[in-house]
């Protein structure tokens, strides 16, 4: 039982880890703002949600537990607001995101626009 | 500390201001991570609660009132830069003289230290030392603190508040608007009415809670604003206004300060010193434990009256 | 040992961040990045309160969520209209 809770809080611990990473190059790579948004939602959920969750294996049914929830459930619910409070933000101050086509047909200011959130 | 160099650098090179505020808040994040790291957990919390959001935030404010670009500096770096050298070779001459951090044997650590961490239980019956130490062992540096925040409160209030002129717009209520009202921002009000109620019981939580964990009067102070400030960025000000009014926050910022002096005061009429607690009760621990949790109350009605005065005061001007 | 790992990792990612925030061509990217900064900062906490035995620190992870959200608003708001004293849209008056 004890190697059951070590292992999977190993597992999330590595992914968790591991999307921070890759939501971390994402930031410095992608070529829009409205893409980065991307690897900051990547880095946002799967990324702390799965550390903080990686966490809760390893305190058990205690109290602590209970504080580690409450703090997912609040980034959760927080952090999307926030780039979406950002998003409108930049798209009121004129930003546009980098489209390759034509802009006959809608510029698609839905593609990047909304951080895909889980 | 080498983020808290680079980032320092980056600030004072740049001159939009508003890219200085945001770096400001994440020097202030960076700084508070230094303090977890150096075990100073109430320390950490005052400064993430304070520096990284509410002095962003307040920042942002005077931003709205000024312009947005840092002006020319004057024609004569050198001088300053010989006298910010100046001035940094004395400090560091004068740290030099200072036992190394974490000395075992430096006066403070020999005298002060042991015996604040064991007494401080048995002398006023509150687990955590630094709660005991703020409010008790180092009380009157405390109610120092809080009277220069009601001072930048009243402060801010003389300087750029003005009379509550008459209501600009009709009556408003949330009936109206969401029946007129264009739903765009359905999102952020939605979001904040459920979180709102929750941070004020968060706020309450630190507060109660200081005497055993990392919290206190200061940081629920603090918590207990910013639900106020959310509600008034995401609603409208003058709605934030109706319901905390401005003679309920001068209200509380006296009172909280009034509190703490108070408590002070009862200790010197009970006949001890001033801020002595011990004659509060049948027995000096259980005074001691009264007379720290009066204060915090004090310390904590004060800050947030504070908070919320002062965003109030920045955010209804015209522009 | 594995919070160590973790940590390491979070500081890499820190590092990027600050690039970004450094970097950032807009300012909505600065805003961005002092975003993913705060959220990062909450996991730092919280790892370093378990790497020391010490959880009582995840009150304090509460808190800088809390306040790197209000952060983002505020800014985002701030940035947006130019004031924040005004509602966020939504009714005729004061809306951009």
């Amino acid at each position: 039982m004890e190697m059951l809770l070590d292992a999977a809080s190993w597992a999330f611990l590595i992914v968790g880890s591991a999307m921070l990473m890759i939501g971390g190059i994402g930031m410095v790579r992608l070529p829009d703002m409205f893409t980065r948004m991307h690897g900051a939602g990547i880095i946002d959920t799967l990324g702390a949600c799965s550390i903080l969750i990686g966490l809760m294996f390893q305190a058990g049914l205690t109290i602590v537990s209970i504080k580690l929830v409450l703090v997912v459930v609040f980034i959760i619910f927080t952090s999307p607001t926030a780039t979406h409070a950002l998003a409108r933000a930049a798209l009121n101050g004129g930003v546009r995101p980098r489209v390759e086509t034509p802009p006959e047909d809608a510029p698609a200011s839905g593609a990047g626009g909304e951080p895909s959130k889980i | 500390m080498a983020f808290m160099a680079v980032i320092g650098f980056a600030v004072a090179r740049l001159r939009n201001l508003f890219s200085v505020v945001m770096l400001t808040g994440i020097f202030s994040l960076t700084s508070a991570v230094l303090y977890v790291v150096l075990d100073a957990v109430d320390v950490a919390f005052t400064e993430a609660s304070v520096g990284a959001g509410i002095a962003t935030v307040l920042m942002l404010g005077t931003l709205a009132l000024t312009s947005s670009e840092e002006k020319t500096s004057s024609n004569h770096p050198i001088r300053a830069l010989l006298l910010v050298m100046i001035t940094g070779a004395a400090l560091i001459y004068g740290t030099l003289d200072m036992p190394p951090y974490g000395d075992p044997t430096a006066p403070i650590n020999s005298h002060v230290v042991p015996r604040y961490l064991a007494e401080s239980l048995t002398a006023t019956g509150v687990p955590n030392v630094v709660t005991a130490v703020l409010a008790s062992y180092r009380g009157y540096d405390t109610l120092g603190e809080t009277f220069v925040i009601f001072t930048a409160a009243c402060g801010v209030l003389l300087i750029i508040g003005r009379p509550q002129r008459g209501r600009r717009r009709a009556h408003r209520n949330a009936d109206w608007d969401m029946e007129h009202g264009v739903r765009k921002h359905v999102i952020l009000r939605v979001v904040s009415k459920l979180l709102a109620p929750l941070i004020l019981l968060f706020a309450l939580y630190v507060q109660w809670h200081g005497d055993f964990g990392p919290g206190g009067g200061f940081q629920a102070g603090v918590i207990l604003g910013s639900a106020f400030i959310l509600y008034a960025i995401i609603f409208d000000v003058d709605l934030a206004r109706a319901v905390v009014p401005p003679r309920v926050t001068r209200f509380f910022l006296s009172l909280g300060v009034l509190i703490y002096a108070g408590t002070g005061m009862a200790g010197l009429a009970l006949g001890r010193n001033f801020l002595n607690y011990s004659p509060l009760a049948h027995e000096p621990a259980h005074g001691q434990e009264l007379g720290i949790m009066l204060v915090e109350i004090g310390v904590g009605m004060t800050v947030a009256a504070a908070m919320i005065t002062i965003f109030f005061t920045y955010a209804s001007q015209e522009r | 040992m594995m919070y160590a790992v973790t940590a390491l990792a979070i500081l890499v990612t820190m590092v990027l961040t600050i690039y970004r925030a450094i970097q950032g061509p807009t300012v909505y990217d600065r805003i961005l990045a002092t975003n993913v900064f705060g959220t990062l900062t909450v996991a730092l906490i919280a790892i370093h309160g378990f790497m020391n035995g010490r959880p009582e620190f995840l009150d304090l992870a509460l808190v800088y969520a809390l306040i790197n959200f209000i952060g983002t608003i505020a800014v985002s708001k701030y940035v947006e209209f130019s004031h924040m004293g005004r509602p966020s849209g939504g009714d005729e008056l004061g809306d951009i």
